[in-house]
C-alpha cells in the first residue's frame, strides 16, 4: 500500500511537468519566448556540426575506389535527402495533428516546415545530378528513386502555394495540412523505390540494424553531417514559426509588447 | 574527368540555398514588425483622436 503510493507521488511531478510543457507549448507568448531562447542553440550546433563534418568529409575522408573525389558529394547530398524526407514526415504528423486536434502552433510548424523541406529536396535533386554527371555520364534519368523526388518537390512546391493563395490562414493551413498528409503516399515509394524497381539509383549503403557496408572514415563524416541539418531544420523551422505566429497575433497584446521590447 | 568542379557547385549550390532559406525568414520579420508598428502607431492616433 505503501509503496503503491510513493510510485504514485513520484510519477505525479513528471506527469505534471510533461502536461504543463504541452499545455504551455500551446500558448502563442510562451512559444515565443521559449523558441527565441532555443533557436540561437540551435544555430551553434549546426554551424559547429557543419564545420566538423565538412573538414572530415572534404580533407580528412580518403576517395572513393570506384567513385574518386566525386563521393565527397554524399556528404551534402545523403543528408539533404534523408531531409526531405524526415521534414516531410514530420510535416504531415503535423498536419494531421492540427487537423483532428486543432492545434494552431502545429498548423504554423507544419507550413513552416515546407520551404525548408523543399530547400532540402532541391539540393537532394541538384546535388544528385552533378554527382551523376562524372559518376553515370548524365545528369538526369527518369529512374524511379530520382522521379518520385522530384514528386516530393512538387508536393512541397504544391503545399506552399496551397497555403499562400487562401488569405484566412487558418482555413489555408488547413487546405495545405490535407494536402500534405495525402501527399505522404509517396514517402515510402521513394524509400523503397530501389527494392521495387531496377534503378539506376544504389540501394543503401547504411543501414540501422545491420552492418553498413560504408567505411568508417566516409560514414562518421556523413553522419556529423545528418545530425547538423536536423540542428539546421529545427532552428529555421522555429524562426520561421515565430515570424508567422507575429504576422498571425499582430492585433493582440503580447506582440504589442514583443514590438515594444524591441523598440526600447 | 575532374570532378573538382563538380563537388564546387554541388557545395555552392547547397550553400547559396541554405542561406536564403535561413535569411528569408529575417527579412520577413522585419516586415512582419514594421508593419505592427505602424498599426500600433495609427492605433495610437485613432485613440488620443477619440479622447
Amino acid at each position: 500500500m505503501n509503496t503503491n503510493a510513493t510510485t504514485r507521488n513520484k510519477d505525479k511531478p513528471r506527469k505534471n511537468w510533461l502536461v504543463m510543457f504541452i499545455h504551455k507549448m500551446g500558448s502563442p507568448p510562451w512559444f515565443y519566448d521559449f523558441s527565441g531562447k532555443l533557436v540561437p542553440w540551435l544555430w551553434a550546433f549546426f554551424v559547429a556540426l557543419t564545420v566538423w563534418g565538412l573538414y572530415l568529409g572534404l580533407v580528412r575522408a580518403p576517395a572513393d575506389y570506384l567513385q574518386g573525389e566525386s563521393v565527397r558529394i554524399m556528404y551534402l547530398h545523403v543528408p539533404a535527402a534523408w531531409m526531405s524526407m524526415l521534414i516531410y514526415t514530420s510535416m504531415a504528423v503535423m498536419g494531421f495533428i492540427a487537423l483532428v486536434w486543432r492545434i494552431r502552433i502545429m498548423e504554423i510548424l507544419a507550413m513552416s516546415s515546407a520551404p525548408v523541406g523543399g530547400a532540402f529536396t532541391l539540393i537532394a535533386l541538384v546535388s544528385g545530378s552533378l554527382w551523376g554527371r562524372p559518376t553515370w555520364g548524365t545528369y538526369w534519368v527518369w529512374d524511379a528513386r530520382l522521379t518520385s523526388e522530384l514528386v516530393l518537390l512538387f508536393l512541397y512546391l504544391g503545399v506552399i502555394g496551397l497555403y499562400n493563395a487562401i488569405d484566412e490562414p487558418r482555413k489555408a493551413a488547413r487546405a495545405a495540412c490535407l494536402l500534405a498528409l495525402v501527399g505522404a503516399v509517396n514517402l515510402p515509394i521513394i524509400h523503397y523505390s530501389v527494392k521495387w524497381w531496377n534503378t539506376l539509383h544504389q540501394g543503401s549503403s547504411i543501414s540501422i540494424t545491420g552492418e553498413s557496408s560504408i567505411d568508417p572514415s566516409m560514414l562518421w563524416p556523413l553522419l556529423i553531417m545528418a545530425v547538423a541539418v536536423k540542428f539546421y531544420y529545427g532552428a529555421n523551422l522555429l524562426t520561421r514559426a515565430r515570424v508567422k505566429l507575429l504576422e498571425q497575433d499582430k492585433r493582440k497584446g503580447w506582440v504589442k509588447g514583443v514590438v515594444t521590447e524591441r523598440t526600447s | 574527368m575532374s570532378h573538382t568542379p563538380f563537388i564546387w557547385a554541388t557545395y555552392s549550390i547547397g550553400a547559396v540555398v541554405l542561406l536564403w532559406c535561413a535569411l528569408a525568414p529575417l527579412s520577413r520579420k522585419k516586415a512582419v514588425i514594421r508593419d505592427i508598428r505602424r498599426l500600433n502607431q495609427l492605433e495610437e492616433r485613432s485613440g488620443d483622436t477619440d479622447a
